[in-house]
């Protein structure tokens, strides 16, 4: 085996190659839809999903359910960012803090969270408050460790600079510190989103009665497979439309 | 050593990080026993940690976690042949990997574990649509750092294959493929705890299978002792499997 061997399809431009692929699974969609091999609906044709999604994207009650889930994050995401900031600065500043206590949200973070909403419910009721609270529990830990990873990385410079001017705790977090670590910031607010969208729309499909992981887990118990393919279409390019818009907004930042 | 410089010592600084978990329990104790925290909500530390010999014994839990690392186990199998596949495929063929090598990051944003009814629908209530969640959702680091380990080969070595006039299926054996293992395995490493946490959280999720499944059972029957017992087991298992892991990348990791 050659490395990176010539293509044989080279002439053909990466564009056209996207789109032939795009073509082909589009195409053996369509034909696993017609050939019966599947229970019926399992693979719904691509017309029924395409109008399944436009009569989603056109009822009022989806941007209702949108909103609440745009909120749960939404003040999930500051809390536990926030907080994930906050412990982040703390631990990569203090290295005895940092030995004592980043072990714990090194082996804390890779924990499935979802198994804490039991815990959740019990503490925040079945409402909005247990979904946000497992949005907090989710994104705290990318963006703490994040945080704390950007913090031994400013240069030792910019710190030696603020304490010769005799900064405060508060001007060194304000002026330095968040200044130097953007771009870890802003990377773990990316992770700390990704992981907040799941945590919460999760939670929503176990046990709610709003938001789009309510209309996912109800498409499933009526069997609307069509609207199930087209939330999860929704769901797909939102989550990795924001992950993108803020991804690109980190560089923005960065080269300024 | 003076009591202050251990103190100060890498080893210091976890005692002081054990210490203050462990008083962070004795303290939630004392709240609970003074009635300043309610016991129906959260139960004693003293009560969760003595229902643990109970859920081991009536809950089966050995038997439950076997069952959930033979699922793990499956999809770490699927993921390893699938994921190295690609990844060997698109570093042959660059046109293939220019053209689909963001989908896959993309893959490796979107929140996979939210199709988990779409996969009830094809696959039913079974331990093959946990295994396939944790398939699918592994899949895209192994992918990614299979071609970064590839593409990273050093140009030294290929040539050192080329003046031995090895053949195509030697040089992908004895050079590329070694020289790539340590990337491989971090992407491995990486898709095999991105299967872990979506496997119990599917378990969760449809109560069904091993660990996640007995949360949910526990939580339903209001059995709060053991569902933070068995939430604390759960915990347990991801930080031996992210431990062992772990050790073995650094195991696998070339000497610097």
């Amino acid at each position: 085996m050659s490395a990176a061997a010539p293509l044989p399809v080279a002439a053909l431009g990466i564009a056209r190659l996207r789109l032939a692929i795009v073509l082909v699974v589009l195409a053996a969609w369509e034909a696993l839809s017609a050939s019966g091999l599947l229970f019926r609906d399992v693979i719904p044709s691509l017309l029924k999903i395409g109008a399944a999604l436009g009569k989603l994207l056109a009822s009022a009650d989806f941007y209702g359910n949108l909103g609440v889930t745009a909120g749960e994050i939404s003040v999930a995401l500051l809390i536990g960012g926030t907080a994930g900031l906050a412990v982040g600065i703390a631990l990569g500043a203090n290295r005895f803090l940092s030995q004592a206590f980043e072990s714990l949200l090194l082996y804390l973070g890779p924990t499935p969270k979802i198994i804490f909403f039991p815990v959740m419910i019990m503490w925040f009721g079945v409402g909005p408050g247990s979904k946000v609270a497992m949005g907090v529990l989710s994104c705290f830990f990318p963006v703490a460790i994040s945080a704390a990873a950007g913090m031994r990385q400013i240069d030792r410079v910019l710190i030696r600079v603020g304490r010769s001017f005799r900064a405060t705790t508060w001007q060194m977090v304000t002026k330095i510190y968040l200044h130097a670590m953007r771009e870890p910031i802003i990377n773990g607010v990316r992770l700390g989103l990704g992981v907040a969208i799941v945590g919460t729309l999760l939670a929503e499909t176990k046990l709610s009665n709003r938001g789009l992981g309510y209309l996912v887990i109800q498409a499933y118990a009526l069997f609307d497979m069509p609207k199930m393919y087209a939330l999860v279409i929704v769901l797909f390019v939102l989550s990795i439309g924001v992950n993108v818009a803020i991804g690109r907004l980190g560089r923005g930042v960065g080269t300024k | 050593m003076r009591l202050k410089d251990w103190a100060r010592s890498r080893n210091g600084a976890r005692a002081v990080g054990v210490t203050a978990t462990v008083a962070f329990f004795v303290l939630v104790e004392a709240l609970i026993r003074a009635g300043l925290v309610n016991q129906f909500i959260v139960p004693l530390p003293s009560q969760i940690i003595a229902s643990i010999p109970r859920i081991i014994a009536e809950e089966h839990v050995l038997d439950r976690f076997l069952q959930t690392m033979q699922e793990v186990l499956w999809a770490s199998v699927m993921i390893a042949v699938v994921g190295i596949s690609i990844g060997v495929l698109f570093f042959k063929f660059r046109g293939l990997r220019l053209a689909c090598e963001s989908w896959v990051g993309a893959m490796a944003a979107a929140p996979i574990v939210l199709l988990y009814p779409l996969f009830l629908v094809i696959f039913g209530r079974s331990a093959t649509t946990i295994v396939m969640i944790g398939f699918v959702a592994g899949l895209a680091p192994v992918i990614l750092k299979t071609i970064e380990g590839l593409a990273g080969t050093r140009a030294v070595l290929l040539n050192v294959g080329r003046s031995f006039k090895v053949t195509p299926s030697q040089q992908f054996w004895k050079i590329l493929l070694p020289a790539a293992l340590p990337s491989v395995f971090v992407g491995l490493r990486l898709g095999l705890i991105f299967a872990m946490i979506n496997i119990v959280g599917v378990e969760f999720l449809i109560n069904f299978g091993g660990l996640g499944q007995l949360i949910n059972e526990l939580a339903e029957r209001y059995d709060l002792p053991g569902t933070y017992g068995a939430i604390g087991f759960v915990i347990l298992t991801s930080m031996l499997f992210f431990d062992v892991t772990a050790r073995i990348e650094r195991w696998l990791r070339p000497v610097e």
